[in-house]
């Protein structure tokens, strides 16, 4: 009755051969990207040092005489991953502790999706409403404040990191067990009392791995800042000012035309190394506390 | 004397069934049963990762018989039915020493060489909790023939319908056979894998606990079936359950610690066992 | 006194929190209204859908920018389903995290955690780099879906291992009992049981692609296109052909949101109605591929209850 079964083990190894190279491959994603930024980096520091590109204080790729220090790039960076992470933090704790202690679960099953759905936003469009809706509005409240800015793309910024600021919160927060609550209202405390004297400090790795990963995401954020902070390398630390990141002048070249080998070309090259280090750093100390959650139960 | 058998059966209780028992007392505790021998299990040693789960297992299955292993939780009865049909290869790290011969073709289940797929069709099994497919009620029971590369339609047909009748379901589903398994009740899901499980003509099937989901009448009619199903296969059933082991098995096989510590036909197990630790068990001092 | 201002602080804080909520959601309404009354004029024009971008912007459309955004994405999902759901098929379902292939498991999946943390643009860089200069793709279609393919990975490979492995230890091992293979239980169990949950993580994936905008500016997306790629479809047998098919894949491209970001650079005030018009679809797009892939994931979960 039954047939033989020699082809379906042939098959079989087959198919554990075409799911491994499937997995196998996503390897070379990581290898290619190190590739290309290593490689083209190296060429770059050929022709500018890295003393210069560590030390010079100016930025001027497009400037007769070509200055490449990343300085102003990195300070435009981390000014609006500032103001956005200052605008995230209590908003998206204030949020996490409703949601995760008062909200009722009707509310909860409601607001998660909305506050996730604020990273499915096409960035270009946020852009959009940051350079026309945002910035004219902060223009009638903040005196002196210029077309292109840093503060209404880091305020904007602030909102779409929400997922991670807000979300992963209270992610961290529900995973605090209800028995550790119990014991607290059992002796009279309030929820708020409970919620910042026992479920925050038993969170806490998760909370700041949400805010280290939001930052993160506000530093590789590109379009917003591209569209609305300015093309401007500017060593300042006036939010009012026009600016530039690291995102900013890797679009701004690209949109040029960029000839192959060319020292614009190499220097988007070095300019995204950075970033990914920087990234990677970042990552890295979440994951580091996130895998320290799961430690503690 | 009596209080040295205390003395020993207590020093069994902390230590498990150790090695201070004799080579005698062993033999006598292992009784060979009559007729036709299915599966031997010759010293098998079972580990997974650095845990040694089964200790030199020595165990004769007899043919067309149903065999029960009985014992306390975490003694090691659900590791030895599921080397039988080596289900504990899906899971990384598990060893096997010794041999569980497979008569009458004498090929030796515990080696690594061994054609799991030929064994797993002729070595059929039946879960504690059931579980069927989440497809229709024919589909579950055809499953085993089409992976077995059964093509025919005729014969499938053929085969789930007489499956569905041994396993006593075939009148209660045959105007729904296209309906999805789940819609079935308890008892009726697990008639449903006990159908599968033979719908390839197995020689033997494993019964994993298969009454511990299920409510007293449920439990009863699968009972019969298992009865009535050692016709024509052989059928091990692991069970916590004494009075289950009792009513439906011809020999028992009584674990603790890993060690099998007695077996015997199931009478004389449960009126006068040679051991004082089934004693102690089957009276129900532990477990 | 002291508990008389403790008990006041649980009503006063869930409404401070709940204010915050609703901070949020006017922020996203305002943004949303916003977009849509700037772009009105344009969204109500059905020849704003049917132009090619023009330097007129009374003229301009979005033709080649949604037929772009549609080609791009049909490429990225392509690469998905071969690339992205078998790998996380295999970290879920294959894995023995034992010996040499152990190794390389962690490290795959080591990988594919750091990955989702690159930010997008690194992505355009790795694409620049490798696919339009070494590989010789240019700035083509092909190279845009390649890049997107990989952005999806991290959210594809996540979903399809959750999809999977809500998938209960038993119905494997009741198929294996009788004597499947590996694959068997794979084809005939898992990707059927698991195919809403992976469907889903895809539609997810594919809502965060269809609006990235960084990494396509960095592999040379074109802002001006007015021509199509040429149609593959023939009158003839097999009515495909696959020189064409080629010829598709090489061709430059633009899609919707590089289309919004040159419209939104420009100076003049009336190609800012166009972005805010583009910027709206793309926004209703991104909603309704969200709305199906909730729907989806209610259904799923309805389905097969374990």
């Amino acid at each position: 009755m039954f047939s033989s079964v020699a082809h379906k083990k042939f098959l079989d190894k087959l198919m554990l051969a075409v799911f491994f190279t499937a997995g196998f491959i996503t390897i070379f994603i990581t290898i290619g990207i190190v590739y290309v930024l290593l490689s083209d980096s190296i060429e770059f520091f050929k022709e500018v040092s890295i003393k210069e590109f560590l030390t010079e204080k100016e930025w001027t790729p497009v400037f007769a005489t070509k200055k490449f220090g990343i300085w102003p790039l990195v300070a435009g960076t981390f000014m609006i991953a500032a103001i956005a992470v200052a605008v995230s933090i209590p908003l998206g704790l204030l949020i996490a502790i409703y949601l995760s202690e008062y909200a009722s679960v009707r509310v909860k099953e409601i607001a998660k999706p909305i506050i996730e759905f604020l990273e499915a936003i096409p960035t270009v469009v946020y852009g959009y409403f940051t350079l026309l809706f945002v910035t004219p509005i902060l223009q009638k409240i903040v005196p002196d404040l210029e077309a292109f800015n840093s503060l209404a793309p880091g305020i904007v910024l602030g909102f779409m990191i929400l997922p991670y600021t807000a979300s992963m919160a209270e992610d961290a927060m529900k995973g605090v067990p209800q028995r550790i609550r119990e014991a607290s209202y059992a002796l009279g405390a309030t929820k708020l009392r409970t919620a910042v004297t026992i479920v925050i400090p038993a969170a806490v790795s998760g909370i700041v791995a949400g805010f280290i990963l939001g930052a993160s995401r506000a530093i590789g954020e590109t379009m917003v800042v591209a569209i609305a902070a300015g093309m401007y390398p500017n060593l300042t630390l006036d939010p009012r000012e026009p600016i530039q990141t690291m995102t900013g002048y890797i679009v701004q070249v690209a949109l040029g035309d960029l000839p192959f080998g060319s020292i614009e070309y190499l220097s988007i090259f070095a300019v995204g190394l950075a970033l990914f280090v920087i990234a990677f750093v970042f990552n890295s100390i979440a994951l580091w506390l996130r895998s320290r959650i799961r430690e503690v139960y | 004397m009596v209080i040295g058998t205390m003395i020993d059966s207590i020093k069994n209780l902390f230590l498990g069934a150790s090695d201070r028992v004799s080579a005698e007392e062993k033999t006598r505790a292992m009784q060979k049963p009559e007729g036709e021998i299915k599966l031997e299990v010759k010293d098998l040693n079972f580990s997974y990762g650095d845990f040694r789960a089964l200790k030199n297992i020595n165990l004769n299955i007899p043919t067309k018989k149903i065999t029960a292993l009985i014992g306390p939780s975490g003694c090691g009865k659900t590791t030895l039915l599921r080397c039988f049909n080596r289900m504990h290869d899906l899971y990384p790290g598990s060893r096997y020493e010794g041999a569980i011969i497979f008569h009458p073709d004498g090929i030796n289940i515990a080696s690594p060489h061994i054609d799991l797929l030929d064994l797993r069709r002729r070595i059929g099994m039946v879960f504690q909790r059931p579980n069927p497919f989440p497809k229709s009620i024919f589909e579950n029971v055809a499953y085993g023939l089409r992976v077995n590369g059964v093509r025919d339609k005729n014969l499938i047909n053929e085969r789930v319908e007489w499956a569905l009748n041994s396993a006593a379901l075939w009148d209660e589903v045959k105007d729904r056979l296209d309906a999805n398994a789940y819609s079935l009740s308890g008892g009726q899901q697990q008639r449903l894998c006990i159908a599968r499980a033979i719908a390839i003509e197995p020689d033997i099937v494993l019964f994993d606990e298969p009454t511990s989901a299920l409510d007293p009448i449920s439990t009863s009619k699968i009972e019969e079936l298992i009865i009535k199903l050692k016709e024509k296969l052989t059928i091990i059933i692991v069970t916590h359950n004494m009075q289950q082991a009792a009513r439906v098995s011809d020999y028992t096989g009584f674990m603790y610690l890993g060690e099998l510590i007695e077996f015997d036909r199931t009478k004389k197990i449960f009126t006068v066992p040679s051991q004082k630790l089934t004693e102690d068990y089957i009276t129900g001092r532990f477990g | 006194m002291n508990k008389k201002l403790n008990s006041r602080s649980d009503i006063l804080f869930p409404i401070l929190g709940f204010l915050a909520f609703l901070i949020v959601i006017s922020f996203m309404l305002t943004l949303i209204i916003d977009v849509f009354i700037d772009g009105f004029e344009k969204i109500k024009d059905p020849s704003f859908y049917t132009s090619y971008p023009s330097r007129f912007p009374s003229q301009a459309g979005i033709l080649s920018g949604w037929i772009g955004t549609l080609l791009v994405m049909a490429g990225a999902i392509f690469w998905s389903l071969l690339i992205g759901i078998p790998a996380g098929i295999y970290l879920e379902e294959y894995a023995t995290k034992r010996g040499i292939f152990g190794k390389i498991e962690t490290i795959i999946e080591l990988n594919i955690n750091n990955l989702a943390a690159v930010p997008a643009i690194i992505y355009g860089l790795l694409a620049l780099g490798i696919f339009v200069y070494r590989f010789k793709f240019g700035e083509s279609i092909l190279t845009a879906g390649l890049t997107l393919s990989i952005l999806m990975l991290p959210v594809i490979v996540v979903n399809t291992r959750e999809a999977i492995r809500r998938i209960p230890r038993d119905i494997r091992e009741g198929a294996y009992a009788v004597g499947a293979t590996k694959w068997d239980t794979v084809r005939d169990h898992i990707l059927p049981y698991s195919l809403g949950g992976i469907l889903t993580g895809l539609i997810i994936a594919a809502s965060r692609a269809i609006g990235e905008t960084a990494p396509l500016v960095t592999i040379g997306a074109l802002t001006f296109i007015a021509f199509l790629p040429p149609s593959p479809f023939t009158s003839e047998f097999p009515f495909i052909a696959p020189d064409k098919i080629w010829e598709v894949l090489m061709s430059p491209f633009t899609v919707l949101p590089i289309q919004i970001f040159n419209w939104v650079s420009r100076p003049q005030a009336a190609f800012q109605i166009n972005a805010a018009a583009a910027g709206f679809v793309l926004l209703i797009l991104t909603v309704l591929m969200n709305a199906l892939a909730y729907y989806f994931r209610q259904k799923v979960r309805r389905k097969y209850i374990w």
